[in-house]
């Protein structure tokens, strides 16, 4: 009796994971269906494709982590770190080490299905839970123009990843669970710039990969999210873009987000920390058409500000002033930034009515702060000033207390920055 | 990484919400008017010149180099322009490791780089006195001759075939030995030794500081760091004569110097 009861429980259970395992299959099957591009539409010459693919790859910011600091373009090689472990990009340049063998079909089922050539699957630190959404006409552009690269002999190098983040099926089931091939729709009720920024910004841009929060899997809550999240590992965070509180551009004329997007600087604001990158490898190259769409696009967002999300520092306090705080602003920030955090226009940002000097995680201002930094070279921009390191002038607590002041101070009443907060971020890469 | 790789983080001075559009706007127009107006104390009037846009570098580096908490931050005025900016570069593109000078040069192009190397080449300010000679009498003399000649048994040129006869540099790519501390030249020639540090292959300084052996390094540093800097320290003009070994410096520099590409 016992003994069947065991033999029941134990097919009840056989059972559960064999459905499971053909779910998991089952959800991680290729879309296969024909993607062709327009047969009406006329064949662009070689050189046309490849420059079209150039500007592609650019917008999609392949660049970033396919390349090595100094080393030849897009021969992989960088490691990327992750909460999981670390992720080697591989080399796109067509050498054996990198894509010679590959087809422009294999290519797209790189991107399209998140599938390497040889059918294994592909980590999702590759965001093709973004670059699914392509047109096939474009993949085919990209890979012509990888193509068309000197191919550089570099071996990729195996990912380093934890366990059980190793293993294929753990990989499998996180795609079942949050992956799935799909195409790009656009809205009839929007206008086809408004269609075309949303194509630049949820698919080949993937701004949701750093401007949403992620879940414990590592998963985003998909490309139309934008609502804030700090980066992991890096510890940079990157702001909302439904808030007008922390990076929204809805009050902003289109001229302003383009010039940011274009030459890292505007009247309303400067990049740095990750998103400079951002400009320095993608968006500066792009032309004025693109950006205007993602402007549109991005100024359309619903308005969602997120209280609950903010909560997430250690930050119980409200704002406080500290005489310390005063005295170290008044020491090393005023001689650029203003007595009176007015700053300088086209040099120094003024902190006061600075949003960014409010957002909560402060884990940006640590950041600016301790490492310092330039605006990307840009030719809107090509000779940027400079905010210069504070890591070896000040300590953690010296950090938080002139943060603290800041974010008491011409009207901004932001809680406070603990000296826990600091260390935690100065110390991430 | 960071190479890691990244928004996204905009810094702005919008307005905080919608409704503030027109507060702001009025802020801006009296901070603009007092900034037009010169009512900030002379003492941070702004001036849009070089120097202000590349205080990033001074506030570590100081006037002539400065000593903190994590090592010795050279002096950097004075220094050939083609070696400060094969310097850049080289910390740019990660040839050379220290994570707070990759990270701002990370995104600058070489155009830049010329123009900020170019403006520290250009100052000339006053040497303080060497620091007390350190190590012993015969250690110094042992790194005297290895300065002065070399190591013709071990191809081990004398620094002087290269950074010159008063070792003040020569322009535009090599730099002078005199006036760091001895710390420095220790660390520096240890890393390049080590690989840590690296310039453009051929990369002749590694191939100089692999023949050298810790105590060689030692007696070098403790000579070099004992000797006063001469009045006119600013490096003469390379001599045509070819340099003892290929120095990927000094060829690919005056190859890159129209390039900008990064």
């Amino acid at each position: 009796m016992k003994l069947a009861k065991a033999s029941i429980a134990f097919a009840v259970v056989a059972a559960i994971v064999l459905l499971a395992a053909i779910a998991v299959v089952w959800l991680n099957r290729d879309d296969d269906a024909q993607h062709a591009a327009d047969a009406a539409a006329p064949r662009p010459s070689d050189s046309e494709l490849v420059a079209r693919g150039e500007y592609l790859v650019r917008a999609g910011s392949c660049y970033g982590c396919h390349t090595v600091p100094g080393g030849a373009p897009y021969a992989g090689g960088r490691a990327i770190e992750t909460p999981f472990g670390i992720v080697s990009a591989p080399n796109l340049t067509p050498d054996a080490t990198g894509l010679a063998a590959w087809s422009s079909d294999d290519f797209w089922r790189a991107l399209h299905n998140g599938r390497s050539r040889d059918g294994r699957l592909l980590y999702p630190a590759f965001p093709y839970p973004n670059y699914t959404r392509l047109m096939r006409a474009d993949a085919d552009a990209m890979f012509a123009y990888l193509r068309s690269l000197a191919p550089v002999v570099q071996q990729n190098r195996p990912h380093a990843l934890a366990f059980p983040f190793d293993q294929p099926v753990a990989l499998a089931v996180w795609r079942a669970l949050f992956f799935r091939p799909a195409r790009f729709e656009a809205d009839s009720a929007r206008s086809p710039q408004w269609n075309r920024g949303a194509y630049l910004v949820e698919t080949l841009g993937h701004c949701n990969a750093c401007h949403s929060r992620r879940n414990v899997f590592g998963a985003t809550a998909g490309p139309l999210d934008l609502a804030g999240g700090l980066i992991p590992i890096q510890n940079w965070y990157a702001p909302s873009l439904r808030d007008d509180a922390e990076a929204g551009v809805g009050d902003w004329p289109d001229g302003e987000i383009v010039a940011l997007l274009k030459s890292g600087v505007s009247a309303r604001g400067s990049v740095q920390g990750p998103m400079a990158e951002v400009v320095a490898r993608s968006t500066q190259f792009l032309n004025d058409d693109d950006l205007g769409a993602m402007a549109t696009y991005l100024r359309s967002l619903p308005d969602g500000a997120d209280a609950p999300r903010r909560a997430t520092g250690d930050n119980d306090g409200g704002a406080v002033r500290s005489e310390a705080g005063a005295k170290l602003y008044t020491t090393h920030c005023a001689a650029c930034h203003g007595d009176r955090g007015e700053g300088v226009a086209g040099a120094y940002p003024a902190l006061a009515g600075n949003r960014a000097v409010a957002i909560t995680p402060p884990a940006n201002l640590v950041h600016i702060v301790v490492r310092g930094g330039f605006a990307p070279t840009t030719p809107g921009n090509p000779r940027p000033f400079g905010m210069p390191p504070f890591a070896t002038v000040l300590s953690d607590e010296q950090v938080a207390q002139v943060l603290s002041h800041l974010r008491a101070s011409w009207g901004h009443n932001a809680p406070q920055v603990s000296t826990l907060e600091v260390k935690r971020y100065r110390g991430a890469r | 990484m960071r190479g890691l790789p990244d928004s996204r983080m905009a810094t702005d001075r919008g307005a905080r919400a919608r409704g503030r559009r027109g507060k702001l706007a009025r802020c801006v127009l009296v901070v603009g008017s007092i900034v037009a107006a010169g009512a900030a104390p002379a003492a941070t009037a702004f001036e849009d010149t070089i120097a202000q846009r590349v205080l990033a570098c001074t506030g570590c580096h100081g006037k002539e180099g400065r000593a903190a908490p994590d090592g010795y931050y050279p002096r950097i005025a004075g220094k050939p322009a083609g070696y400060l900016f094969n310097q850049l570069r080289n910390f740019r593109d990660e040839r050379r490791h220290y994570e707070l000078m990759n990270g701002l040069l990370e995104l600058l192009d070489d155009t830049y780089l010329h123009e900020i190397a170019d403006h520290f080449a250009s100052l000339d300010l006053p040497y303080p006195p060497p620091l007390a000679p350190a190590g012993s009498a015969a250690l110094r003399e042992a790194g005297e001759a290895l300065v002065r000649r070399g190591d013709p048994a071990r191809g081990l040129p004398a620094c002087n075939d290269c950074h010159g006869a008063q070792m003040t540099g020569l322009a535009p790519f090599v730099p002078g030995l005199l006036g760091l501390p001895r710390d420095y030249l220790n660390a520096q020639l240890g890393a390049w030794r080590s690989g840590q540090r690296r310039a453009q292959p051929p990369d002749c300084m590694a191939q100089v500081a692999q023949r050298l052996s810790l105590e060689d390094i030692g007696a070098v540093s403790a000579w070099l760091a004992a000797q006063p800097v001469p009045a006119r320290a600013t490096a003469p003009a390379a001599p045509t004569t070819p340099l003892p070994l290929a120095c990927g410096g000094v060829a690919a520099a005056a190859g890159a110097a129209s390039g900008t590409s990064r």
